[in-house]
């Protein structure tokens, strides 16, 4: 058994680690080391405390007991800055950069370049930024404004942040969760890069096919208590999940057994709006998966957001069972029988200070009431239902949902929607941010939901995902649809290559 | 070979053993208490700050704390209070509202200024549309056209000092039969022996109280307030919600301006100036964000009283009143400090 690495000394180790928020021991006495050279992946289902052990080594959380060395010397880093200055940084999980300033600003931010009298030396920023950006192969600049670039590129600046110091150790906090798998690719190499010149890397993710590609060592986290290392060469997937969630999953492919369609729920007939998707038409039936798969741009979530009423249709008719509607506003989608779960949970999903029950209830509290008041007991009952569903990891429903894991978060925004039970229920990216064991029930889920008459669209920038769901899959190219599939028929190779463009017949 | 290589074995004897030698050592035990009571603070500080001053002005004058005094403090913020009642909720909503000083004093000289051309209760009624007019107007440009808060109502503060001033041509109005009209009741009068400024600004309160904590329409402000674009999402309609909290906040000066008027029984045509601010400042001291989604209503209310306790104690312990407005600002800044101070467990931290 070859293991090379073992013989340096850690270039970062953390020992005895616990950090607690109130009713939550989120880490519990968890050791934790990475190697110069090495891709350390660490993985856990939602909640486990992942991301609250990279805070933790990054400055931003203090930990209750524990000790951190840096090449062998114990250290305390008070702030992310001070960790920064250590060489470790962290990317964010939720992208956290200031949208109103430019590109080379985030960069440098804390540490900007100065002249006399405390200025700004712009020419110096701008310079050492644009060379970093080359280097990352961005195509954007340092003066452009960060609210303007898209998730991918705003991810490609928190990178870009990594590479200003002499980063010993760089930790990506699900960085792919929004990326397209073009993206993925550049990242990829990125950090191998950064691994060829021996820096170490600490990479969480709930995909596996990317823990296998890039990972040397993979560590366990489960209810914030250390479960081991495994040696990414020497174990299988199975294990890794065995150790993860304590038992195995069936991830193979979904049997497809007829499926019993009712009634069109929903018609949408040469429907465009402006440059986003032109003469877009599709039917979705009661008891029907209907898959969106494309690049992001592809004018997907425009589809989904004109559907819920938060674009107008400049062109095409929308039929709900049979007469044809205008949606003017989410209020009226959701009286229509709609639901969305949205693309982004952070921006539209949640109001992140609000407590999870409220926000589960939101959308309907107007109907939950007992004369004037909202009634205390019907919210509950929702949100313990959700809760047992979807096994969301809180210690009470008064949490606020911004304390919860990004993962848990997530499934706060599906209970909110499912608790709606909607006619037509709409999904955009619903298991971003999800372990795998969840991701797996909320598939089920979803199936089941077709099952008993819900008719359900689903966008996803995931090939399982949308493989594995879908009765029908729509795959678009540059807001149209580009080809039509059934479930049957679909092959990973014919979706790629309709998608890119490939193909550019256009099937009716 | 099926290298399981785990380093090291599951809840291993050797992490029980350090669990539990930590709960012998009760450090874990001690610092969870000390969390506690952080939270406890983080939570309930405003309280804690509320009985300090009490008890510190009762040492220093014994007429502080008796009943009279007592009473004649939240007459006197009753004004103040029932304007912070409305700012709450607009705050809350996520915006400002720095137009309700000018704004009470249009509506006191309106009021006193029909009151005898047209009768208190048709007088009430006018002022009261009008009033209400005034906070519509806020509402539709916040609300429905979507402009900053803050710009829209500090020029709503100038704009209705001018339309104040056009109104009365600059003269001061008066009632002239003080004595003998029912308008007395709601600034001089009782209601079972309290009085009535008293009964009007807790009505008040216990009902907006109820709206904002107990009815959908609460939750959708504070959901507003929160995140905008998630409230939209959740299908509230957030430009009906931003223009009904400008006119709650309407309302409230509305109420406040009968209460003046009634109590003055004549207005100058700035009797409101500068309320904006000790209302702001009853509301910042009561914990309510200014950035929208959190605060409630009865610590607004607090937050109010606590102001007038700290203005009245100044003058009891005989300081001239304009000491009451620097002690003002060092109170309202420990609060907000003190208050984020215990939620992220230390004075100063370079996070936030
Ligand atoms: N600021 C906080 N306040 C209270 N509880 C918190 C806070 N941050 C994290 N937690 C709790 O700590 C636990 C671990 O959370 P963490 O974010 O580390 O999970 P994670 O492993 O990153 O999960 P995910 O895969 O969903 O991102 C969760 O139960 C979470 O609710
Ligand atoms: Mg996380």
């Amino acid at each position: 058994m070859s293991d090379v690495a073992a013989t340096k000394i850690p270039a970062l180790q953390l020992k005895g680690i616990v950090k607690t928020f109130p009713g939550v021991r989120a880490l519990d006495d968890v050791t934790f080391d990475v190697r110069a050279g090495e891709v350390h992946a660490l993985l856990g289902e939602n909640g486990a405390g992942k991301s609250t052990l990279m805070k933790v080594l990054a400055g931003m959380y203090q930990p209750d007991e524990g000790t951190i060395e840096i090449e062998g010397t114990p250290v305390t880093m008070r702030t992310p800055l001070e960790a920064k200055r250590r060489g470790v940084v962290l990317i964010h999980q939720e992208l956290s950069l200031a949208e109103e300033m430019t590109v080379a600003e985030n960069i440098y931010l804390g540490e900007l370049p100065r002249r006399s009298l405390g200025r700004v030396d712009w020419k110096t920023l701008f310079a050492k930024s644009e060379e970093i950006l080359k280097r990352l192969n961005c195509g954007f600049g340092p003066k452009d404004r960060v609210g303007a670039l898209s998730i991918a590129n705003q991810q490609m600046v928190e990178i870009a942040r990594a590479l200003t110091v002499d980063a010993k150790v760089v930790i990506f906090d699900e960085p792919t969760a929004s990326l397209t798998d073009a993206e993925k690719v550049v990242l990829f190499e990125i950090i191998n890069d950064l691994k060829a010149r021996g820096v170490g890397i600490v990479y969480i993710s709930h995909r596996m096919d990317e823990i296998f590609t890039l990972a040397d060592r993979i560590s366990v986290l489960r209810d914030g208590g250390y479960r081991g290392t495994l040696v990414a060469g020497d174990t299988t997937e199975d294990e890794v999940i065995q150790l993860m969630i304590g038992r195995s999953l069936d991830l193979s492919r979904r049997q497809h057994a007829e499926v019993k369609t009712g009634e069109v729920a929903l018609k949408v007939e040469g429907l465009s709006c402006g440059k986003l998707f032109q003469d877009v038409s599709f039917e979705l039936r009661e008891g029907e998966v209907l898959g969106f798969y494309g690049l992001v741009g592809a004018g997907r979530t425009e589809i989904a957001e004109t559907l819920f009423g938060l674009r107008r249709p400049t062109a095409g008719t929308i039929e709900i069972d049979g007469k044809e509607t205008a949606i003017h506003s989410p209020a009226d989608a959701i009286a229509k029988g709609i639901s969305l779960v949205p693309e982004s949970r952070k921006e539209q999903g949640l109001v992140l200070g609000m407590n999870c029950r409220d926000n589960i209830t939101l959308p309907q509290v107007g109907d939950l009431t007992s004369g004037p008041f909202v009634s205390d007991g019907a919210e509950i009952a929702i949100f313990d239902q959700y809760r047992d569903t979807l096994k969301i990891k809180t210690p009470s429903w008064r949490q606020a949902v911004g304390n919860l894991s990004g993962g848990n978060q997530q499934k706060i925004v599906i209970g909110k929607w499912l608790a709606m039970h909607p006619r037509i229920l709409i999904v955009d990216e619903p298991t971003r941010g999800i372990d795998v064991g969840s991701k797996s029930e909320i598939h089920d889920l979803i199936r089941e939901l077709a099952r008993s008459g819900y008719a359900v669209i689903v966008i996803s920038s995931e090939m399982p995902e949308v493989l594995h769901v879908s009765d029908r899959i729509l795959a678009m190219y540059h807001g149209r649809v580009i080809r039509r599939f059934t479930a049957e028929e679909v092959t990973e190779d014919s979706l790629v290559a309709a998608i890119s463009g490939i193909e550019q017949e256009q099937v009716a | 070979m099926a290298n399981f290589h785990v380093e090291k074995p599951v809840a291993s004897r050797g992490q029980q053993t350090a669990r539990v030698a930590r709960d012998i050592r009760g450090g874990g035990m001690n610092r969870d208490r000390w969390k506690t009571i952080a939270s406890v603070l983080a939570r309930q500080g405003i309280l804690v700050a509320f009985a300090l001053f009490l008890i510190g002005f009762s040492i220093f004058s014994d007429r502080f704390l008796s009943p009279e005094n007592i009473l004649s403090v939240m007459r006197s913020s009753a004004i103040i209070g029932v304007m912070a009642l409305g700012v709450t909720v607009v705050v809350i909503g996520g915006n400002l509202d720095l137009s309700v000083g000018s704004m009470l004093s249009f509506s006191t000289v309106l009021v006193v200024d029909l009151h005898d051309k047209i009768g208190p209760a048709p007088a009430i009624g006018v002022m009261l549309v009008a009033t209400l007019a005034l906070g519509a107007v806020n509402g539709l440009l916040v609300g429905v056209a979507r402009l900053n808060s803050l710009i829209v109502t500090l020029g709503m503060l100038s704009a209705i000092q001018g339309l104040t001033l056009i109104y009365s041509g600059g003269k001061n109005v008066d009632i002239v039969n003080q004595d003998q009209t029912w308008f007395k009741i709601f600034g001089r009068g009782t209601i079972a022996d309290i009085p009535t400024p008293i009964v009007i600004f807790a009505v008040g309160a216990i009902l907006l109280h109820l709206m904002m904590a107990y009815t959908p329409f609460g939750r959708r402000i504070y959901a507003t307030g929160g995140n905008a674009t998630a409230a939209v999402f959740s299908g509230v309609r957030r430009s009906r919600v931003v223009f009904l909290t400008y006119l709650i906040s309407a309302s409230g000066v509305a109420i406040a301006a009968i209460i003046l008027g009634s109590r003055v029984m004549g207005s100058q045509n700035n009797v409101g100036q500068g309320y904006e601010l000790q209302v702001l400042a009853g509301v910042i001291l009561g914990g309510t964000s200014l950035l929208g989604g959190a605060g409630t209503i009865w610590k607004t209310v607090i937050g109010v009283l606590i102001l007038g306790f700290i203005q009245n104690g100044l003058l009891l312990m005989g300081f001239e009143y304009y000491v009451q407005w620097l002690v003002t600002w060092v109170v309202i800044i420990l609060a907000v400090w003190l208050d984020i101070a215990a939620k992220r467990g230390r004075l100063l931290s370079p996070i936030a």
